[in-house]
C-alpha cells in the first residue's frame, strides 16, 4: 500500500499525465485540420529519430532551452517566478553577439570571454528585477514581462546599429568571428553529417550538475530553498531574504544569458532583428514544470521540448501545421499547474 | 499654421488608430485583476482575437459580427484561465503562460489549416472591415477627417471606459467585484459567491481582450499576420499598473501609450530617433511610475491568490 501511495505522491506520474493529455488535445485539433494525427505525430517521431544527424540537431535546439529551463527552475526554488528568462536570454544574446563580433581574440580568451558577457548581460538584467522587487517591493512579474520586452525593442536597436549591422542590407548583425564560434572540430561535424555541432549541451549538463549541487549541497541553497519554502521562517532562522531573492535573480538571470550565449555562437552566429519574441525563455518555462523544477530533470525536459522543436519543424514537409507543438506545450504547462488538485483529490480517494 | 494643424490632425489619427487595442484589452484586465485573478494571457487572448475576427470577417464580410466572435474567441481563453485559475487553484502566471502559448499557437494552427498553409490571412476587403465614424463627410485628408472619421470601436472604447467606471463604482456588481480582489474570505462569509465574480471578470476580460485584437485585424491593418498583436497585451497590462487599476486611469496610460506609437508612426517618415527605442517609452514609463510613485499597497490584496473556500 504503501508503493501505490508513493506512485499516487510522485510528481512524474502527473507530468506523463499532462504530456499524454497534450499530445491528445494536439491530435485533436489535428483532426479538425483535417491531418492524420497518427501521420504526424509519425512524422514528428521519425523527423528526430530516423537519422543520427537529426538526433544531433534535436539536441543542437535543446541547449538553450535547458539553460532557460535551469534558470527559471532555480528561480522557482527560491519563491520567485523567473518570467524574465525571455529578455535575460535577449540581452545574453546581444552580450555575446557584440563581444563576438567587435573583439578580436583567439579563441581561447575568445569563447570564454563572450559567455561571461552573455552571463553577466543576463544576471544584471535579472538583479536590476530582484533589486527592485527588494528594495521597493514591485510585483516581480510585472517588472520582468517590462524587463523582457525593454531588451526586445533593445536587441532590435542594436542590430540595427551601423558598426554591428551586417554589410549590404539584411536585418541581422555581422557574423560572429570564427574564434567566438563554439563548435565542435571540423572532423566531427563531418562525422554527424551537422555543421551546427557544438559544445553547447556538454555546458547544459555541467550547469545542471552545478546547480544541483549548488540547491542541494551548499550553505547557499539551503538558504535559498528555506526562502522559498517560508519566507518569514528563513528571515526567523537568521538569513537574510531579501539578499537570497537577489542571489537567486543573479544566478537564474545568469543562466538564462549563458543560454543566450549558446544559442547565438553555437547555432545562430547572429542577431537577426525580431519580428515577434522568440520564446526561449517562456520555453524554458516548460522546461523547468515538466522537469519538476529539477536541475538534472531539465536536461531531460530540455531534449524533450528540443525534439518537438525540431521534430516540429519538420512537419511542414506533409503540410501539417509546426505550432501543433505550440499547442502540445500550453496545453502540458496548463495541466501540470492544475495537476497538484488531482494529486490531492488522488490521495484523498487512498486514504478514505 | 495649416501644417501644424494637419501634423496634428495625423497624430491624433494615429493615436486613434492605436489606442483602442490597449484599451479594449486593458478594461478587460481591469476586470480580471480587480476580482483578484492575475491575467497575463491577455495577450494570447488578443491574438486569438485577432485571428478569429479576420477570419470571420473573410467568410461572412460582416465586420461587426467579426468583432464580436473575436470577443467570443477571448471569452474562451478566458473560460479556460477561469477554470484552471479559480476552480483549480493553479498557479496564475503559470496558466496565463500556458495560454500565451495556446492562443497564438492555435491562431496560426488554424490559419494554416483554413487558408492553404499560410501563416498570413487573405487581406479584408474595406466592406468587410468595420465602418468609419462620417464616413466621406469630410474631405480627405483635412484635419477634421483625421480626428472625426475613423473607425466607429476607436470612439466606442472611450463610452466603453465610461460604462466600466460606471459598473466599477456605482452598481452592486462593482463594488463586490472590488470587495472580492481585495478580501474574498469576508466576501465569501458575507454570502458573495467568490467564484461566480471572478469567473465573469476573467471571461469578460477574455472577450474584451478578444475585442481589441479583433479590431487591429479589421480596422488598423486588414489582415491577420502572427505579428499583428506583439507585445500589445502586454502594454496594456503595464497601462492598467500605470492606471493603477481604474478604468479611467488605464484610459489615460493608454493614451499615453498610444500617442507614443503615433509618434513612432510620425517619427517613422523622418529618421531622427529609433523607433525601436519609441517602442520603450511605455515599458520603461510602466517601471518608472512602478518605482516612484505606485510602490506597495496599491494592487489589489488578494491578486494573484487562489481563493481556498474552506481555509
Amino acid at each position: 500500500m504503501n508503493e501505490k501511495k508513493s506512485i499516487l505522491n510522485s510528481n512524474a506520474l502527473y507530468t506523463l499525465i499532462a504530456i499524454a493529455i497534450g499530445f491528445l488535445v494536439g491530435a485533436l485539433f489535428l483532426l479538425v485540420a483535417k491531418i492524420n494525427p497518427i501521420e504526424a505525430y509519425t512524422k514528428l517521431f521519425t523527423g528526430v529519430f530516423s537519422k543520427p544527424k537529426f538526433v544531433v540537431w534535436a539536441v543542437i535546439y535543446a541547449s538553450p532551452l535547458i539553460f532557460t529551463g535551469l534558470s527559471v527552475a532555480f528561480s522557482f526554488k527560491t519563491g520567485v517566478f523567473n518570467i524574465g528568462a525571455e529578455g535575460q536570454f535577449v540581452v545574453g544574446t546581444l552580450a555575446a553577439a557584440v563581444v563576438g563580433i567587435m573583439v578580436d581574440v583567439p579563441a581561447v580568451i575568445h569563447i570564454p570571454l563572450c559567455i561571461l558577457a552573455a552571463a553577466a548581460a543576463g544576471s544584471i538584467w535579472g538583479s536590476v528585477v530582484g533589486f527592485l522587487k527588494v528594495k521597493k517591493g514591485i510585483n516581480e512579474v510585472l517588472l520582468f514581462i517590462m524587463f523582457n520586452w525593454i531588451a526586445f525593442y533593445l536587441s532590435n536597436y542594436v542590430v540595427n546599429l551601423e558598426v554591428i549591422h551586417k554589410e549590404g542590407g539584411g536585418e541581422a548583425t555581422k557574423d560572429v568571428l570564427e574564434s567566438a564560434k563554439i563548435l565542435l572540430p571540423q572532423s566531427v561535424r563531418q562525422l554527424t553529417g551537422c555543421s551546427n555541432v557544438n559544445f553547447g549541451i556538454f555546458l547544459a549538463i555541467i550547469a545542471a550538475v552545478v546547480i544541483w549541487f549548488l540547491i542541494n549541497k551548499t550553505t547557499i541553497g539551503y538558504q535559498l530553498r528555506a526562502v522559498g519554502f517560508n519566507r518569514n521562517a528563513a528571515e526567523y532562522g537568521g538569513i537574510n531574504a531579501n539578499r537570497a531573492v537577489m542571489t537567486a535573480m543573479a544566478i537564474s538571470g545568469g543562466l538564462a544569458g549563458l543560454g543566450g550565449a549558446v544559442q547565438l555562437l553555437g547555432m545562430s552566429m547572429r542577431v537577426s532583428q525580431f519580428a515577434t519574441q522568440e520564446s526561449y525563455g517562456f520555453q524554458g518555462i516548460t522546461v523547468a514544470l515538466i522537469a519538476g523544477s529539477n536541475p538534472i530533470g531539465c536536461i531531460f525536459s530540455g531534449l524533450f521540448y528540443g525534439a518537438m522543436k525540431y521534430g516540429g519543424s519538420k512537419l511542414s514537409l506533409i503540410n501539417a501545421p509546426s505550432e501543433v507543438v505550440d499547442i502540445i506545450m500550453g496545453t502540458i504547462i496548463l495541466f501540470i499547474a492544475v495537476s497538484h488538485v488531482f494529486k490531492k483529490l488522488a490521495l484523498k480517494g487512498k486514504r478514505g | 499654421m495649416n501644417t501644424i494643424i494637419k501634423d496634428l490632425g495625423l497624430l491624433i489619427n494615429a493615436t486613434l488608430v492605436a489606442t483602442p487595442p490597449l484599451l479594449y484589452a486593458a478594461l478587460g484586465s481591469c476586470f480580471s485583476e480587480r476580482s483578484g485573478v492575475v491575467n497575463i494571457g491577455i495577450e494570447g487572448m488578443m491574438t486569438i482575437g485577432a485571428f478569429t475576427g479576420a477570419a470571420v470577417a473573410l467568410f461572412t464580410g460582416n465586420g461587426w459580427f467579426a468583432f464580436f466572435c473575436g470577443g467570443l474567441a477571448g471569452a474562451l481563453f478566458g473560460l479556460i484561465h477561469a477554470i484552471a485559475c479559480v476552480t483549480f487553484g493553479a498557479d496564475q502566471t503559470i496558466s496565463g503562460t500556458a495560454i500565451n502559448f495556446l492562443a497564438p499557437g492555435l491562431a496560426v494552427f488554424l490559419c494554416k489549416a483554413m487558408f492553404d498553409n499560410s501563416t498570413d490571412t487573405p487581406p479584408i476587403d474595406t466592406a468587410s472591415k468595420l465602418p468609419k465614424l462620417l464616413d466621406g463627410v469630410f474631405p480627405v485628408g483635412s484635419f477634421a477627417n483625421n480626428v472625426f472619421s475613423t473607425y466607429v470601436p476607436a470612439y466606442l472604447c472611450f463610452v466603453l471606459v465610461l460604462v466600466v467606471w460606471f459598473v466599477f463604482y456605482k452598481t452592486r456588481f462593482g463594488l463586490r467585484l472590488r470587495a472580492v480582489g481585495e478580501h474574498p474570505q469576508a466576501c465569501d462569509t458575507l454570502g458573495i459567491n467568490v467564484f461566480r465574480i471572478r469567473y465573469i471578470c476573467v471571461i469578460l476580460s477574455g472577450f474584451l481582450s478578444g475585442l481589441g485584437g479583433a479590431y487591429v485585424t479589421l480596422a488598423t491593418i486588414n489582415q491577420f499576420r502572427p505579428i499583428v498583436i506583439v507585445g500589445q497585451g502586454f502594454i496594456a497590462i503595464a497601462a492598467v499598473i500605470f492606471g493603477k487599476f481604474t478604468p479611467q486611469g488605464a484610459m489615460k496610460a493608454c493614451l499615453l501609450f498610444g500617442l507614443c506609437s503615433g509618434l513612432k508612426v510620425m517619427a517613422g517618415s523622418g529618421n531622427t530617433i529609433s523607433p525601436n527605442l519609441i517602442s520603450m517609452i511605455p515599458y520603461v514609463v510602466t517601471i518608472i511610475t512602478l518605482v516612484l510613485f505606485v510602490g506597495r499597497g496599491r494592487v489589489p490584496a488578494a491578486n494573484g491568490k487562489p481563493y481556498v473556500k474552506s481555509k
